[in-house]
């Protein structure tokens, strides 16, 4: 499991799309975004905590069609499939990847990102905390969908249609989390309902995967 | 090692083989043969626990490894790379001495990505000796090798053999390999559509 992680890594950095693409996305999206709503200060630090969550959000299903495609293609899925390890783990482990090379870099830029819409640093931190919790959910959820598109060619646009509704309470709890700070609140437990979807996520996914991998493998 | 009774396999909801039988021992290789379609690698993919047969039974003991058409090569990584990575899937410790047995001795750090496809092939040949398996099932192992590396192949199945190890092989041609052969074609009489548990029945 660790080997498929750690390969999974390096193929990300060395074929450098996965690895920048995410974060490069990202920063568009923040950097464009005062342009077209004008450079009202108020307004942009109402909005950056939404935004800055559907940015990453976003930047990381970019990648999610990415996380079986390639192995599917070149037929590394088949051999792993045969191999003595579970398809639970291949999952886990390429969905842990795929968190690193995106979900880890956007939480850390996010708070940097922030200063951008006007973000102060104490929120930020609470964005940072948010996005460390919850990104973990949108790449087993990301990944979860590219398995169930494997095969299908084009995939990613059922991929993004499937894992949208998924998507949605992670956003919610993430957003709803971030504009509480911004505003001075009590945090209220969205912090912990973040942690407790990417808990739930990683306890049930891997069992839907690997058989939506055998499935489609047949 | 594998024995296989009454096997019925299809692909796309078309049976393609019916009631194929056969025992593999230990020192043994099989080479299927048959012409293009007839179900050579539908028949591995099920030996290789990748597709559910239609009918029978498939029974193995030990270990299995299975190299397939497409090989699995990652291009951005070096042939050695690439090899430690099969061998740590497969929990072996690889030295690089296997690398000789199809002599790749000199392309060890070379990028698989610029490998030909007689390379390539060498290469997932190699990975068979790194998964350290028992039985090995390989789909058209000669497809792009040279005569050379041909015969290279043979003496690193008989000697896989020898050391207790089975293979079940598919090819087109024949092989100079001591070897029972099994004609599919045998099996394929009675084509027919199946039936499967996503399609409902018909008013």
């Amino acid at each position: 499991m660790i080997q498929l992680f750690t390969r999974d890594v390096v193929l990300s950095v060395r074929s450098g799309g996965g690895f920048g693409l995410a974060l490069a996305f990202f920063l568009i999206v923040v950097v464009l975004m005062p342009f077209a709503l004008g450079p009202d200060q108020f307004v942009l630090a109402k909005i950056a905590p939404g935004l800055l969550w559907l940015g990453a959000l976003l930047a990381c299903l970019l990648s999610s069609d990415r996380i079986f495609g390639m192995d599917y293609e070149d037929g590394t899925l088949e051999l792993l499939a045969t191999s003595p390890l579970p398809l639970e783990s291949v999952y886990l482990a390429k969905s842990a990847a795929h968190w690193l090379t995106t979900g880890l870099p956007l939480s850390l830029a996010a708070p940097v990102f922030g200063l951008l819409l006007n973000l102060n640093l104490k929120v930020g931190g609470v964005l940072c905390l948010s996005l460390l919790l919850g990104t973990p959910a949108l790449s087993l959820i990301g990944s979860f969908g590219a398995t169930l598109t494997l095969g299908v060619r084009r995939g990613g646009l059922l991929l993004s249609l499937l894992v949208l509704p998924l998507y949605i309470p992670t956003l919610i709890f993430g957003a709803l989390a971030v504009n509480a700070a911004a505003l001075g609140k009590a945090l209220d437990g969205s912090l912990l309902s973040i942690l407790a979807i990417s808990l739930g996520a990683i306890a049930v996914l891997p069992f839907f995967s690997a058989m939506a991998l055998r499935a489609n493998l047949q | 090692m594998l024995k296989v009774s009454n096997l019925s396999v299809g692909r796309g909801g078309i049976s393609l083989l019916n009631d194929v039988n056969f025992v593999l021992k230990a020192g043994q290789a099989l080479v299927l043969r048959g012409p293009n379609g007839v179900g050579k690698t539908t028949l591995l993919r099920c030996v290789a626990g990748l597709q559910d047969p239609l009918l029978g039974d498939i029974d193995h003991e030990g270990s299995v490894a299975y190299a397939a058409h497409a090989e699995g090569i990652k291009g951005s990584m070096s042939v050695i790379e690439n090899l430690k990575f099969w061998a740590d899937v497969y929990g072996r410790s690889m030295t690089e001495e296997v690398l000789l047995t199809y002599k790749l001795n000199d392309l060890a750090q070379r990028p698989a990505a610029n490998l030909s496809a007689g390379q390539k092939r060498r290469l997932s040949l190699t990975r068979m000796l790194v998964t350290g398996c028992n039985l090995w099932i390989m789909d058209e192992p000669t497809a792009s090798l040279d005569a050379e590396n041909i015969a290279l192949f043979y003496m690193t199945v008989n000697s896989h053999l020898q050391a207790g190890g089975a293979a079940l092989l598919s090819a087109h041609n024949d092989l100079n390999l001591n070897a029972e052969t099994l004609d599919l074609a045998q099996f394929c009489k009675a084509r027919s559509i199946v039936t499967s548990n996503f399609d409902e029945p018909l008013e």
